[in-house]
């Protein structure tokens, strides 16, 4: 692990968190073990290619699929992902008729077992403010133009409860290994400002 | 901010890494192990990042923001002082504190499946197909409630469960569990006739930020 700030000199932002860190140590508030824990399970552990996995299990197996859209959280712990922000799922699907888009308009809420921390734009202001007033138009900043008469549905997920999107299978990928599959599933084609890549630009 | 504008369109960085800086993930984690010993929950965490001023709330970045609120919630129960932070290590004794979490612990506890679901003696007020409206409401702390479906028509969606009802949970007044719905609106509904007619948007919302429908 690095930094990824230029030079050497520790930014004042990274000097307030050690000396935070430091206090809560000489009080014995906390293990920093526990603290590098975090750090490791969030860039190593948990991450997108867990939801691929949902995926493409839901695009080989008719059966799992109807499990997921009845009831996710129990479909995705199947596969052992479950913890927190995980606790109440719902799996939506995108047909050639409607697409689903999700967000946050509230603070940054995303389910963190399938797909792991939210990149920055899901955080971000113009994502916040625009999914759900123009989610075709944000759509397009992400390179995705949907037919017009697409039905657009939109999650803000101001509860407990967690989106995952099901996007549509790429077509000629009839066959393919879970694990070929999982390969075109992409993090944004999950929350729905992607699609899933099409096999002939994959390779 | 749903429905705020002038914030240009949304830029995705290419390749992100899951931290920008050191300091994004000791933040994240010290978030984690504080959350026990501060006897804080998750709603008193979203309350005090988003209880600031609006000026202050956009121009810091997301961690900055989760550093303050912390630190906000360490000086409130007495954690830490602010001559702690001034001289940046500790100077009085610590508080008695329960939860201390091991590395072990942390590592369990993230792939543990919590739950927000709470039994309620009453049934469901509302149910699905039916006409709402969400109540044009503004309470003075936490809500989730957003304002740009406050006072417009919607229809239940789904019935969630009974849930924590993060108004009350994020004030330390109890988790107070209330049936939660996912309810949809209308693009036109919620942003006017100009609005793409194949859009709809919906919440979560719990049952008493919910009226029937006239």
């Amino acid at each position: 692990m690095h930094d990824h700030d230029d030079g050497s000199e520790i930014s004042p932002m990274d000097a307030r968190v050690r000396a935070l860190e430091l206090i809560l140590t000489q009080k014995g508030y906390i293990d920093p073990a526990a603290i590098d824990v975090v750090v490791e399970t969030y860039e190593k552990k948990i991450g997108p290619r867990n939801g691929a996995k949902v995926v493409a299990k839901a695009w080989r197996d008719p059966d799992y699929k109807a499990r997921l859209l009845k009831d996710a959280t129990t479909a995705i712990a199947e596969l052992g992902f479950e913890g927190r922000q995980g606790e109440h799922l719902v799996a939506v699907e995108n047909t050639d008729r409607l697409h689903n888009l999700v967000v946050c308009t509230l603070c940054s809420c995303y389910p963190l077992p399938i797909l792991g921390l939210p990149p920055v734009w899901y955080k971000s202001a113009p994502y916040r403010s625009r999914a759900v007033m123009d989610p075709r138009g944000v759509l397009i900043d992400f390179g995705v133009t949907l037919a017009t008469d697409t039905e657009i549905k939109v999650w803000d997920s101001t509860a407990e409860i967690r989106y995952l999107v099901l996007p549509q299978q790429p077509n000629g990928t009839r066959g393919w290994s879970e694990e070929q599959l999982a390969g075109l599933v992409t993090r944004d084609s999950m929350i729905g400002t992607g699609i899933a890549t099409e096999p002939a630009s994959s390779s | 901010m749903g429905g705020m504008m002038g914030f240009g369109p949304v830029v995705p960085q290419a390749n992100e890494p899951v931290f920008h800086h050191i300091w994004e993930g000791r933040v994240r984690g010290l978030v984690s192990a504080m959350g026990k010993p501060l006897q804080s929950n998750i709603d008193e965490g979203r309350f005090a990042r988003e209880n600031v001023a609006p000026n202050q709330y956009q121009s810091k970045s997301y961690y900055e923001i989760w550093f303050d609120a912390l630190v906000s919630l360490l000086l409130k129960r007495g954690l830490v002082t602010s001559a702690e932070m001034v001289a940046g290590r500790a100077i009085g004794p610590a508080k008695p504190v329960v939860g201390i979490i091991s590395a072990e612990a942390m590592r369990q506890n993230h792939f543990t499946r919590k739950s927000y679901d709470r039994p309620v003696p009453t049934a469901p007020k509302f149910a699905v197909g039916q006409n709402i409206r969400a109540k044009n409401m503004h309470p003075k702390g936490h809500t989730r409630l957003p304002r740009y479906v406050r006072g417009h028509l919607g229809v239940i969606t789904l019935v969630h469960g009974s849930h924590v009802f993060p108004d009350s949970n994020a004030m330390g007044e109890g988790e107070a569990p209330q049936w939660l719905y996912n309810v949809r609106f209308a693009g036109r509904e919620l942003w006017g006739d100009e609005a793409d007619p194949k859009t709809s948007m919906s919440v979560d919302a719990w049952e008493s930020y919910l009226e029937l429908a006239q």
